[in-house]
């Protein structure tokens, strides 16, 4: 495959092309690199290697070249439409806007397949994390990572029944990160607790030799916890046990990260919690890596309050450590996240933490008072908690007793807890003692392996018995394609063939060409009575299978803010779009060394019987980025100008051009000034030295030159577009008089 | 259980620790925790770990998972499921695939019972 092209979508089908032969490009996580950068003038702390291509915040596009800084933390996006080919053309925008760790999350269901599962099947709120699946998705984030200039980190699950499965198949496929802790079996996916240990011991051995990073799974107890900031202590615990277990089978502590999330949200005044909390955890595990998430726990359908809880949640990542910032979509409350969402997510991480540079070269965190107080307190509450856990005998009895997930805050215990069965759950009764001539002639393998009974020399390199495994020979591995003649990746593509790589285009959220769109409505009615109107309205749009996504009392009766999803069963063919061509624009660089080695000066004013000024002062006043911003002198005439009076006026003050704003466009009163304009100014002789710009809502570009003026300037145009215009014909008639 | 909040009255021995100590007393705890669950791992194995052990010496999921249970069938799957594979491929002077997918249409399990002399699997837990 050829290294991609910015200007071309990713072929998913080149992609598929020789899958069975490819081989990811490198194993390991890679993190980014702190250094002190220098951008676009000004100079960042806590930032990093600068993408080769990118796309910064809306504001960077807008206002500042797209300058486009990154930060330290690695950011993360997490993807699951179900389609992991959909997933990959996602991956690729978040990659553009600051993503280098992209989770894939899993089918629901997948922790109870005792196994891998092979082909490509759809998954539901995620995809069926298959190695064909995974193949395809490292191979293309191999292309998209050269596209963007730095390393992306592809993760996914080590959990469930088939945890040292999936752990060898990504060792073998080049997974760099992945969740692993079998407290997550235990609790949430009622797994036998025994196995999940055991299990778990060698998907981490696997995980140590593919040198993946881990992440854990205590902050399920946050979300499942009937008040999320009682569980404090215990979420200490959870990490400590994980952390240290998997420190012990040989995995290095910077490759061990915690998944933590400030426990409560507002309306409770969550920084007097989640500070201490975040302080006291970042004490205890200060040689662990930190993978700081958004509450969840209070998430709702408002995009606008998940990203608020989101930025607070970063300010907590700041005041503290994050070494991994993850991003929550907004939209994770109402859908399974959408293409734009997973951007806005990871947009709204960039600009927290860039706007946040340096931050503690500025404040710190208070060493006396309530601060400090609280953070001892959890502190002693997580190691009452372990005490406790050794008196009833350890791990497996505790978590029997119900110590997990009660909804009081230690030592309080409301006797609610999760409830396990140290012989109970699923798969229980599948763990086997290995006899003393037990052996496994393979790498990474956790445990008693006799090996000195067929080889003394093998003892440390186990696979040397059999020639090398598929660690050191991955030509060994079986690669399946497909095992469903149906449900699979090509039956997919062909559905949607009309649409990729076509001149036909239709909105989508998440796979390619499903029609979804997103309305926004103000119902003047009470919430009840908007929810069952705004389908109605969807109806009237036309719109197929509209839900009601998300609603918002302005007042009990007054009205109610709606926002619906529902399938648009249309698409429009861009080969027959008429495209007006891009308005040029320089750069402020460019128009002010321009301007400030040959001044300009224009006058100014609306024209003929017209008292419209707003669109005119916006083109010429500094503070809306009009041309007095590059240096140009406009002498502004006022409002209701007669043509003569403008020329002559340009004529008296030796001006470069003449700027008219008519919005009337009755009777087509508009153009007839503007040729007015042109002929006055012939008749006066000075055509040839005054350049003639007219704008307004009304006017049409083409027109407005067949009127005999230079350029015109139609709805939506800035003063940008106009000194654009006003450097380039002034370049263009002196180079003429020259020749 | 339900109980109050007592960490006023339970934390008193912990009350004169300075931070170092407090923080050294929680890792000693984590430890002690785990270092069972960690012997376990060691002297124990599951059907899931030994189909990763599979994986690992050239087989796919299909071929692995009757593999596993041809081993659990004829309590085996203590000596290791690789190793029978291993055993059986030397012993044959055969392939380690070609061993493999045999015994996956039921060869050799007689010679591997055989050789490890073994009835029935210890299970513990």
């Amino acid at each position: 495959m050829e290294k991609l092209n910015p200007n071309e979508k990713l072929d998913i089908r080149n992609i598929l092309n020789d899958l069975e032969n490819y081989r990811p490009k490198r194993k390991g996580w890679t993190w980014r690199e702190n250094k002190e950068i220098e951008m676009g003038g000004h100079k960042y702390s806590d930032c990093s290697t600068p993408l080769k291509n990118s796309v910064g915040i809306p504001s960077a596009v807008q206002y500042f070249e797209n300058l486009d800084p990154q930060p330290k933390e690695t950011i993360t996006t997490e993807i699951a439409s179900g389609r992991f080919e959909d997933d990959i053309r996602r991956m690729r925008m978040a990659a553009w806007h600051g993503a280098d760790h992209i989770m894939v999350i899993r089918t629901a269901g997948q922790s109870h397949y005792d196994g891998l599962i092979e082909g490509s099947p759809q998954g539901i709120g995620g995809i069926p994390v298959t190695r064909k699946q995974v193949r395809a998705q490292r191979k293309a984030l191999d292309f998209i990572e050269e596209e963007i200039g730095r390393p992306i980190n592809y993760h996914s699950y080590v959990s469930g029944v088939a945890g040292p499965d999936i752990a060898v198949m990504f060792a073998e496929e080049g997974v760099n990160g992945a969740h692993q802790d079998p407290q997550y079996n235990v609790l949430y996916r009622n797994i036998n607790m025994v196995r999940s240990f055991v299990d778990a011991a060698e998907s981490k051995k696997v995980m140590v030799w593919a040198d993946i990073a881990q992440i854990d799974g205590a902050h399920n107890a946050n979300a499942t916890a009937r008040d999320a900031w009682k569980v404090m202590p215990e979420l200490m615990v959870q990490h400590a046990i994980n952390s240290i277990f998997s420190y012990k089978v040989g995995m290095k502590k910077e490759n061990i990260c915690l998944s933590t999330v400030p426990p409560s949200a507002a309306p409770v005044p969550c920084v007097k919690y989640d500070l201490p909390y975040a302080v006291a955890l970042r004490d205890l595990f200060d040689e662990y890596k930190m993978r700081a998430q958004q509450n969840t726990k209070y998430i709702t359908s408002s995009s606008r309050e998940a990203t608020v809880t989101h930025v607070m949640n970063m300010m907590i990542s700041k005041l503290t450590r994050a070494d991994i910032q993850s991003t929550i979509t907004p939209d994770e409350g109402r859908n399974v996240p959408w293409h734009m969402y997973n951007i806005e997510a990871c947009d709204t991480a960039k600009q927290t933490l860039v706007g946040l540079d340096g931050l503690l070269e500025m404040v710190e965190l208070k060493k006396d008072g309530y601060l400090p107080e609280k953070v001892r307190e959890l502190k002693e509450r997580a190691v009452l908690y372990m005490e406790e856990m050794l008196e009833a005998g350890g791990y497996f009895e505790a978590v029997e007793k119900g110590f997990f997930v009660d909804s009081g805050m230690y030592p309080e215990r409301n006797g609610d807890g999760i409830v396990r069965k140290i012989n109970g759950g699923i798969g229980a009764g599948t763990v086997f003692e290995r006899d003393e001539d037990y052996m496994a002639p393979v790498t990474a393998h956790y445990g008693y392996n006799n090996i000195a009974q067929y080889d003394e020399n093998a003892v440390d390199n186990p696979s040397s018995l059999i020639g090398g495994c598929t660690f050191e020979k991955p030509e060994k591995i079986v690669y399946i394609d497909e095992l469903d003649e149906n449900d699979n990746v090509f039956n997919r593509l062909d559905e949607s063939e009309k649409y990729r790589n076509s001149n036909l285009i239709k909105p989508e959220v998440e796979w390619l060409a499903d029609g979804t769109v997103q309305v926004e409505l103000f119902l003047p009615t009470s919430k009840r009575v908007a929810e069952f109107a705004a389908i109605e309205f969807a109806k009237k749009m036309n719109l197929k299978d509209s839900e009601v996504i998300h609603l918002e009392i302005m007042h009990p009766s007054e009205g109610t803010r709606v926002q619906i999803k529902g399938k648009l069963d249309a698409d429009i063919d861009i080969s027959k779009l008429e495209i007006p061509p891009e308005p040029e624009i320089m750069s402020d660089e460019e128009l002010w060394e321009e301007i400030e080695k040959r001044p300009m000066k224009v006058v100014a004013a609306t024209v003929g019987e017209d008292e419209h000024s707003v669109g005119l002062r916006e083109v010429i006043d500094i503070k809306h980025g009009g041309i007095e911003k590059w240096g140009i002198e406009v002498e502004y005439l006022g409002t209701s100008c007669p043509v003569e009076k403008l020329v002559d006026a340009a004529i008296e003050l030796n001006a470069d051009a003449i700027l008219a704003s008519t919005i009337i466009s009755h009777d087509d009163i508009h153009y007839k000034n503007m040729k007015r304009l042109h002929e006055y100014a012939v008749e006066k002789g000075v055509r040839d030295k005054i350049m003639i710009a007219c704008g307004g809502t009304q006017v049409t570009p083409e027109i407005a030159v067949k009127q005999g003026v230079d350029a015109g300037f139609g709805r939506g145009s800035k003063g940008i577009h106009v000194a654009t215009f006003l450097v380039n014909k002034r370049r263009e008639m002196l180079a003429k008089e020259n020749s | 259980m339900k109980r109050a909040d007592d960490f006023n009255e339970r934390r008193k021995h912990l009350a004169n620790l300075s931070d170092e100590e407090l923080y050294k007393r929680f890792w000693e705890l984590a430890e002690k925790i785990v270092e069972p669950m960690l012997e376990l791992a060691k002297n124990n194995t599951t059907p899931s770990v030994e189909r990763s052990i599979l994986l690992r010496m050239g087989f796919s999921s299909l071929e692995a998972k009757p593999l596993v249970e041809g081993a659990i069938d004829r309590g085996l799957i203590s000596k290791g499921v690789g190793h029978i594979v291993y055993r059986v491929s030397r012993d044959k002077n055969i392939p380690i695939r070609q061993a493999g997918l045999e015994m996956i249409e039921g060869n050799h399990w007689d010679y591997a019972m055989e050789i490890f002399k073994k009835e029935n699997a210890d299970m513990t837990v």
